[in-house]
């Protein structure tokens, strides 16, 4: 039956050609629209640690009150004071504390000018908790990190620059003029979104690459190198590092710390030990204010921050709608073009052929033009994901790509978009009355 | 063909049209979602296209800038030494009209050493909002480096320049500020002269700039509110070297003062691939998403608009077809060509009118919602549909040009005939 409905279909196209053509085109065009700017989301917006997301949380603490805060909204980012209050307390199996830095690098190799690259300065269990990948060695001890030693990890990119991509573990590299011993050299590594230091990068910079070096956090603060980003809260929101004891000892807001829960009811516990902090901080007089916290795992983070780039929602929404217009366009067609075929209508249902019968024709009719459709929206797709290179900015345009999953979603995106719109001109047709269609020639 | 005549033709269209209700709400749907989302993506191509060419009030193609790292380890005595001997250097570069140092430079937030906002009061004691500015460190070559021009007041003194240090604790003796700025402080118009505020002291506002564009692009209001507070920027981190060249082919003066600076190395980390960069190229960075998001709009805009006529030409194509009759007993009653082409030509129009009346309300109600969803993202103007609805009338007209004539061709005989 199927076959020869295809045969049915192919034949009625070859009859009209100009609006199967158009109906086609159309098709492959808003089903394409769609599927590029689907390909550009599902890049921004894919969850960036799969499986671990719902356990790995953020948490915030108020500690600037409402004339500072973000319109009741905690800053996204922790005090030293309260990290490491949070740190020391070891309330979650892993916890790590950061910020993000900039370095003067130095390697013994004398044809490799100075270099000032980005990095972060974080705690051990920072690796085993966002899954980092290893090329040799690994990440530092916790006794390392208790002793403020000058340990370093560093990304292959710069291992390939300083040693030429050898096992540089146990080498020495000089960061803003102190030795660090390489204890670990990463693999590529780069997550998109850069969520784990989002909270005080924001949302212009989530799409920008991981930094080259990480160091302990106690090392870094002991070197008083201030974090890229702080929010303070004073009149300038600028920060003033002149007195580096009482800046970090200050309000100002500067880093993202992260615990791993794995359970719902960890995470309760976790949030109950956070309220109590601040009662805490309350009742010591530092906050004037009630207990304000947050605590959101990976996924509601990067919901809350929003870092989906306005442009890639925009272009979704928009070939959305492009491809809504096309699928009036179509059910308009198709209803042309069956209410032409009345006449062959009512020859098949006087000659016995049951609704139930042009039911299926028609859709199986609607179904191979949408497969015809979506075989060409295919080839437009590669089109525009290649073209994506050139309109959409490049660290976001290179998460774009074309697999075999992107495939099949356009042909049966296409066809269920034509069996959608040939519902209505379908049950048109099966009202047909044969007697009216052979009762004149 | 009198007025008269047109009018009377009206009612028997209005009654075929009631025959194809659905044919005929389908196109009606389609041209009123299509004005809604043209006239919006349209919108936001027009302010797109506005925000990204606004002018930075520079001599643009003539300036570049220098990123340039302190190697660690040099005191505020060495940075200050460096700063002035550099300058001295790159204002003696062949090619190289005029330089000086800053904290930041224009278009380029993400690039600038440390930009640097500020929040200025008009009273100390001043407890309502303070007013934003970004404020960038200079001396007395800068307006000439940038090509600002001054409309009100004067230039820093050389005496002015004292060092300011990252954390910028030192009252600055006298600003200049931005029009933009000084209209939103003293809405009368009487900036100069006058006392304001900053968080490290008081200062009087000594010029005033036509235009300057500070270093964050994406705001639509605040970037043109930038103040230039004199001095010599001791930053450990670095400092930007902006400089100004005679020739706007700017490669050799580039490579010229990367030369001269490098004459000195040991003290400094400069980029090898990004640490020159021209003001047109923070230009085109720094609007990249915003030309990309035209650029994406717009194609949607025009294939959307082609769907919305392949439409209009496939359905009317088919009424053609079905009314063939009908048209050739109209022939043999005597109608002209011109009455039949009329005849779909006014069917179009009432059709899209329609359209345009449902449309309007919501492509309003779409960009109520856009407001909401993205930021930065004005009111839609009224104008903006309007225009969208004589776009959507001509594309109609257009459309329904070649089955309108198809049918003007059908001859009279048709009526006799049977199929």
């Amino acid at each position: 039956m199927w076959g020869y409905y295809v045969t049915l279909a192919l034949r009625s196209s070859a009859r009209s050609k100009a609006l199967t053509a158009l109906v086609i085109v159309l098709l492959a065009f808003g089903v394409s629209a769609c599927m590029v700017s689907y390909a550009v989301f599902r890049a921004t917006t894919s969850d960036p640690l799969p499986g671990k997301s719902s356990q790995l949380y953020v948490p915030l603490v108020d500690n600037v009150g409402p004339s500072y805060n973000n319109q009741g909204e905690p800053i996204e980012t922790l005090s030293y004071i309260d990290a490491v209050a949070l740190w020391q307390a070891h309330q979650a199996n892993r916890q790590t504390l950061i910020y993000s830095t900039t370095w003067q690098v130095e390697s013994g190799n004398s044809l490799v000018p100075a270099m000032s690259l980005g990095g972060d300065a974080v705690t051990t269990d920072f690796f085993p908790m966002f899954d980092v990948p290893f090329r040799y060695g690994g990440g530092w001890t916790a006794d390392d990190d208790a002793r403020h030693a000058t340990v370093a990890v560093i990304s292959r990119h710069l291992n390939e620059v300083l040693f030429g991509g050898q096992n540089s573990v146990g080498h020495e590299i000089r960061l803003d003029n102190q030795l660090f011993r390489i204890d670990g050299v990463l693999e590529d590594w780069n997550p998109r979104p850069r969520y784990f230091d989002a909270g005080s990068h924001g949302t212009v910079y989530a799409f920008n690459d991981a930094g080259d070096i990480y160091i302990p956090f106690a090392r870094a603060t002991d070197m008083k190198k201030d974090s890229t980003f702080a929010y303070c809260p004073t009149a300038s929101r600028q920060s003033d590092t002149s007195h580096w004891d009482a800046y970090l000892h200050s309000e100002c807001d500067r880093i993202d710390a992260w615990v791993e829960l794995d359970t719902p009811a960890d995470a309760d516990r976790f949030r109950e030990y956070l309220r109590n902090y601040a009662a805490e901080q309350q009742r010591l007089g530092r906050f004037s204010w009630a207990p304000n916290i947050r605590l959101r795992n990976l996924t509601d983070w990067l919901a809350f921050l929003d870092v989906t780039p306005a442009a890639s929602t925009l272009s979704m929404l928009v070939s959305a709608s492009f491809l809504l217009i096309v699928l009036v366009n179509v059910v308009g067609l198709m209803l042309a073009r069956f209410m032409r075929r009345a006449p062959e209508i009512g020859v098949r249902r006087a000659l016995g052929a049951s609704r139930a019968a042009i039911y299926r024709q028609f859709l199986i009719e609607a179904a191979t033009m949408g497969f015809v459709g979506g075989l060409l929206g295919v080839a437009l797709t590669l089109l525009g994901v290649w073209g994506a290179g050139g309109l959409f900015e490049p660290n976001i345009a290179r998460l774009v790509q074309a697999d075999s999953s992107l495939v099949t979603l356009t042909v049966l995106l296409a066809m269920a978009a034509t069996v959608v719109s040939a519902l209505y001109p379908t049950w048109r047709a099966a009202q047909t009355q044969p007697a009216w269609q052979i009762k004149i020639g | 063909m009198t007025l008269a005549r047109a009018f009377m033709q009206l009612p028997p269209i209005v009654t075929a049209l009631r025959r194809h209700k659905a044919a005929t709400l389908l196109i009606v749907l389609q041209v009123a979602l299509t004005l809604a989302v043209t006239s919006n993506a349209l919108f936001m191509v027009a302010t797109r296209i506005i925000h990204l060419s606004r002018p930075t009030g520079t001599d643009e193609s003539h300036i570049f800038v220098i990123r340039n790292g302190w190697m660690i380890g040099q005191n505020p005595t060495q940075i200050d030494a460096n700063i002035r001997t550099d300058l001295d250097a790159l204002r003696h570069v062949a090619g190289v009209r005029d330089a000086f140092a800053s904290n930041d430079s224009p278009l380029a937030y993400e690039e600038s050493v440390a930009p640097i906002s500020t929040r200025i009061k008009l009273k100390p004691d001043q407890t309502t909002m303070s007013r934003f500015a970004m404020l960038s460190v200079a001396d007395e070559h800068a307006i000439d480096t940038l090509g600002a021009s001054l409309i009100a007041g004067r230039n820093f003194r050389p005496e002015e320049i004292a060092t300011v240090d990252s954390n910028l604790k030192l009252p600055s003796p006298g600003i200049i500020i931005t029009r933009s700025l000084a209209d939103k402080l003293f809405p009368d118009g009487s900036a100069l002269g006058k006392t304001v505020y900053l968080p490290n002291g008081p200062t009087v506002i000594i010029g005033i700039l036509a235009n300057l564009q500070g270093p964050i692009s994406w705001s639509q209001s605040a970037d043109g509110d930038n103040v230039l507070a004199p001095g010599r920027y001791i930053d450990p981190d670095g400092v930007d070297y902006l400089v100004r060249t005679d020739a706007t082919d700017m490669k050799p003066a580039i490579a010229a003062a990367l030369k001269a600076l490098q004459e000195r190395s040991g003290i400094r980390v400069i980029d090898p691939t990004d640490g020159a960069a021209t003001l047109l190229q923070a230009r085109e960075q720094t609007y990249a998403t915003d030309r990309s998001v035209a650029v994406l709009l717009s194609i949607v805009c025009g294939m959307l608009l082609l769907a919305t006529a392949g439409g209009i030409v496939g359905l009317s194509s088919f009424w053609v077809g079905q009314r063939r009759r009908q048209i050739g007993i109209r022939r043999s009653l005597g109608a002209t060509k011109g009455d039949i082409l009329y005849y779909f030509h006014t069917e179009n129009l009432l059709i899209v009118g329609g359209g345009i009346v449902l449309g309007i309300p919501l492509a309003v109600l779409a960009n109520l919602g856009l407001m909401k969803a993205f930021y930065p993202l004005q009111h839609m103007p009224l104008y903006v549909p309007l225009l969208g609805t004589l776009l959507l009338w001509l594309l109609g007209q257009v459309a329904v040009w070649g089955p309108a004539h198809h049918a003007a061709k059908v001859p009279p005989v048709v009526a006799i005939r049977t199929e």
